[in-house]
């Protein structure tokens, strides 16, 4: 037994060290010197978050994250239900299609959305018939955030339905629960955890999402500028604490919508 | 209630796991389905449910046609070989989730569980989650939320598989005495020959998805209706016999069973227990090993012209007092079923 543990011990000290040495190269440091660059000039750095431009970006990308986060966890739920317990021809395409957008970059995403409602793309009829602009404006950014985070709440579900099987449900359906009982009472508290997880992964991607929204909103300051577009402008203005007092807003709500997801998945894992 | 299945099939794909199996129970009976795993035992049982859609044949419970009605609407108890307790839920809820989604007021629900789980035999266990029981507990909690909402019919789903031996035996007593207690129409699914004797008042032997035989533990033991169902009822010897004047032979061995009409050859089964032998000179065969199995004592032998033997006898028996490796013996068979071959 202590042999076995010597023998394990050795190498498993250095791997605790590398990884300890890499998330402090990769985490600890820039969020260091992030942090190390906005108490610089506090002054400053609090000033540039009462500017409307900024309070504006901030919002719309507070916006963007909490709408997609509905979307994805309502059509997420179903999808994985539908591709778990159905059986039905093209099932495991449909499963490839909603995982598709993970190994797509967002910029082309951002594209292919500009081509398909600018003024030559083919749903530009229904542009004109709604009089909802999509290009340059909230809507065509919020369909391409839930586009990219499309999958995340879809994955985990589907994982976990997996794992559970369906004699949950079965049994509900025996002792006398209808459908919508049995969703509400049986698989939705037993699907939670991955929902909360798969949220996570919404909420965080969201609020970072850069190319895409770039390019179908075109980060006009003051009607489509995002958290991400708008660091980006006042990094190449040399304006460093409007960067600085920016990142950190969107770093300290990316940490907190991780850390209530993780309580939430936590919570309600059995 | 009763339950009748009417000439019911069900494939999978291209495998047909339920073929044209018809089946009557009497209200209040306790029917055990008998058969090897991968029957379609479990299969017929999930058809009563309406867990499963059958694709031909009638299902009738209580003399209505039932194969339209949803599971929800046919009030029908049923417990699951890895118990499907609601992992989210106090053991407690677990059992009131059946009243529940009826509109049953909490006060009630509560009252009922508790009532429940005191004829389970789990008193004062009604907080727990189902992840702090065991085995055996968890069974007993999924029986009382089948049993809560007063169901016509029980359906049980080898529900003793999961649970070890000791345990198993326990609770197959105390189902018994459930059933008797309450009197709900019960249909249990096993592959335990023993556990579907101990309780069951009628056995259905189910191979290959059809139902070999239908009848009492004794009339499937004595008068088996199939070679199949004749060595599923234990260990036996099978031969190839040979009519000798209307009687069958095999090798130097006279069975006391007739030869089926007009035949030459015959399959015969021939049980451990209904095998005499005893030391004597000449004898027809020798002892090739002799085991004691704790209250019984398995005999080996080789018959002259090399057919194997082998017979249970209880420990203290006469029969084999010099009975040992090499010892020349003689032989009697006192019952034998033989099928044309």
């Amino acid at each position: 037994m202590a042999e076995a543990k010597r023998k394990h011990g050795f190498p498993r000290v250095w791997l605790v060290a590398a990884v300890a040495i890499y998330m402090l190269a990769v985490v600890a440091l820039p969020l260091g010197a992030l942090v190390a660059g906005a108490a610089d000039d506090i002054g400053a750095t609090f000033a540039t978050l009462g500017h409307p431009e900024a309070r504006g970006a901030l919002f719309r990308t507070l916006a963007l994250a909490t709408t997609a986060l509905v979307i994805d966890v309502i059509f997420g739920v179903v999808a994985a239900i539908v591709l778990v317990r159905d059986r039905f021809f093209g099932r495991r395409l449909l499963g490839w299609i909603i995982d598709m957008p993970l190994a797509m970059s967002p910029v082309m995403i951002g594209v292919a959305f500009f081509v398909l409602f600018g003024r030559q793309g083919w749903l530009q009829p229904i542009v004109a018939a709604t009089g909802i602009d999509v290009v340059f404006a909230f809507p065509g950014m919020l369909l391409v955030t839930v586009f990219v985070t499309l999958p995340f709440v879809a994955r985990e579900t589907q994982l976990l339905l997996q794992e559970l099987g369906s004699s949950e449900e079965e049994a509900a359906a025996t002792l006398g629960a209808n459908r919508w009982q049995t969703f509400r009472m049986i698989t939705l508290p037993n699907i939670l955890p991955g929902v909360a997880s798969g949220a996570a992964l919404v909420v965080a991607r969201a609020l970072g999402e850069f190319g895409a929204v770039l390019v179908i909103g075109g980060a006009i300051s003051g009607r489509t500028d995002t958290a991400t577009t708008f660091v980006y402008h006042a990094v190449e203005e040399r304006q460093p604490a409007a960067a600085y007092g920016i990142s950190i807003v969107l770093v300290a709500l990316s940490l907190a919508a991780l850390a209530a997801f993780a309580i939430v998945h936590n919570r309600t894992r059995r | 209630m009763s339950i009748r299945l009417h000439h019911v099939s069900k494939s999978f794909g291209p495998v047909r796991v339920v073929d044209d199996v018809s089946l009557d129970v009497q209200k209040g009976e306790l029917l055990a389905l008998l058969g090897p795993s991968g029957g379609g035992k479990s299969t017929v049982l999930r058809i009563i449910a309406g867990l499963e859609l059958a694709d031909r044949g009638e299902v009738w419970l209580d003399g209505e046609r039932a194969d339209t009605l949803e599971a929800q609407q046919r009030r029908v108890g049923f417990v699951f070989q890895h118990y499907a307790l609601f992992r989210h839920m106090t053991v407690a809820q677990n059992i009131g989730f059946g009243l529940q989604v009826r509109g049953v007021p909490h006060q009630e629900r509560g009252r009922r569980a508790n009532e429940l789980l005191e004829l389970v035999g789990l008193h004062g266990l009604g907080e727990r989650y189902p992840s702090q029981l065991s085995g055996g507990q968890r069974q007993r909690v999924a029986l009382a939320r089948a049993l809560a909402p007063e169901p016509r019919l029980l359906l049980l789903d080898e529900p003793f598989g999961a649970v070890d031996a000791k345990v198993r035996e326990e609770l197959r007593v105390w189902l018994r005495e459930l059933h008797d207690r309450i009197g709900a129409t019960t249909l249990l699914v096993t592959h335990d020959r023993e556990e579907a004797f101990a309780v069951a008042d009628r056995v259905v032997i189910i191979n290959g998805g059809r139902v070999e035989q239908i009848g009492t533990p004794v009339d499937v033991l004595d008068e088996p209706a199939t070679e199949f169902v004749a060595g599923f009822m234990g260990e036996v010897n099978r031969y190839e016999a040979e009519d000798d004047g209307g009687k069958l032979r095999v090798g130097p061995l006279l069975l006391p069973a007739a030869t089926p009409d007009a035949a030459t050859t015959a399959r015969v089964v021939v049980r451990s227990y209904d095998i005499k032998l005893w030391v004597s000179d000449p004898g027809i065969a020798t002892v090739a090993r002799v085991t004691t199995l704790g209250d019984r004592v398995r005999v080996e032998a080789t018959l002259d012209g090399g057919l194997p033997l082998f017979a249970h006898f209880p420990r203290r028996s006469s029969l084999l007092r010099g009975v040992a490796p090499g010892a020349r013996v003689a032989v009697e068979v006192t019952h034998a079923r033989a099928w044309p071959s």
